[in-house]
């Protein structure tokens, strides 16, 4: 363990601003493609129910 | 044999559905202990002091943009020789993933360039051939958008990655063949490891950590491609009872 305060842990050896833009930036990344994922899953869901159900445009759309 | 019975996406879909669940705990579970290891246990570097840890996002993301591509290419020409549908559905899952991952190696990177080099980018072999990569994906990726007909989309796509997969072994080696500012491999299959062990352990917990997340995530996409592109209900689980439905396309 290396960190004597949190506020040490947070500077990164004067390096915090790259280290977390690097981290947080990656997270961010994963969390956007798996909420884009689950979007685009209830999306693609609902268009094949409404094929079965209606099978017409209108009702699809 | 069991591999040709889940060689029909009928068959995969369900198949993929219970993986998922499974990867992405393994996921959550190796990145919480390569974080720990790589902020709490890994000494700091004696040279570039914290800002190293970069490392472990850095190399991670940067050997899966490179290994994905190289399955993805595997799965397109799977797809040509076989004619195989799900080969060509696992090929269009995996380009979006591998392209971000691309991204997150030249982001991270320039974060790690910056403070060590004193520029955010340099024109660079390993750097260069690495934004060729993304281009490649990007490539992969509208090839498929820009055609409509299905098969011409997969089999033009599926050319384009098989082509460009001389790329990934030209970045893989680019910082030996050339006198770059990338420093070389730190990890390496005939020397070993010039890294401290657990610097090395972390290093290696996140790449496995970014790999099951990445095969939890193409999964799901594949998934959705299934639906999107044949709305078989069939596949579900849960509507498996319900008559079979007509291929879309």
């Amino acid at each position: 363990m290396q960190w004597g305060s949190a506020s040490e842990f947070f500077a990164m050896g004067g390096y915090g601003l790259y280290v977390w833009t690097s981290f947080i930036a990656t997270a961010l990344c994963m969390v956007w493609e798996v909420m884009a994922l689950w979007r685009r899953r209830v999306a693609a869901r609902a268009e094949q129910r409404a094929a079965l159900l209606g099978g017409t445009d209108e009702t699809a759309a | 044999m069991i591999w040709s019975k889940y060689s029909a996406p009928q068959a995969f879909y369900p198949l993929a559905g219970r993986l998922i669940p499974w990867f992405a705990t393994v996921a959550v579970i190796l990145m919480v202990v390569g974080l720990y290891m790589g902020f709490f246990v890994a000494p700091t570097d004696f040279q570039q002091g914290e800002s190293y840890r970069i490392i472990f996002v850095h190399v991670p993301a940067a050997w899966m943009s490179m290994f994905l591509y190289v399955v993805m290419a595997v799965w397109a020409g799977v797809g040509m020789g076989l004619n195989a549908r799900l080969s060509f559905m696992m090929a269009q899952a995996i380009a979006p993933t591998g392209a971000m991952f691309t991204f997150l190696a030249l982001l991270t990177g320039a974060m790690w360039g910056k403070p060590t080099w004193g520029a955010w980018w340099v024109w660079d072999a390993r750097l260069t051939s690495e934004l060729i990569l993304l281009f490649q994906y990007a490539g992969v990726m509208l090839l498929r958008t820009s055609i409509d007909d299905l098969r011409r989309a997969d089999r033009s796509s599926a050319v384009f990655a098989l082509v460009g997969v001389v790329n990934v072994p030209i970045i893989y080696y680019s910082v030996q063949w050339w006198n770059t500012l990338h420093q070389g491999a730190s990890v390496s299959m005939a020397t070993g490891s010039k890294m401290a062990a657990t610097m090395l352990m972390a290093m290696l917990i996140m790449t496995i950590a970014f790999w099951m997340y990445s095969i939890a995530v193409i999964l799901a996409r594949v998934r959705c491609v299934m639906v999107e592109r044949e709305s078989l209900s069939t596949w579900d689980e849960k509507a498996a009872a319900m008559p079979q439905a007509v291929e879309a396309r």
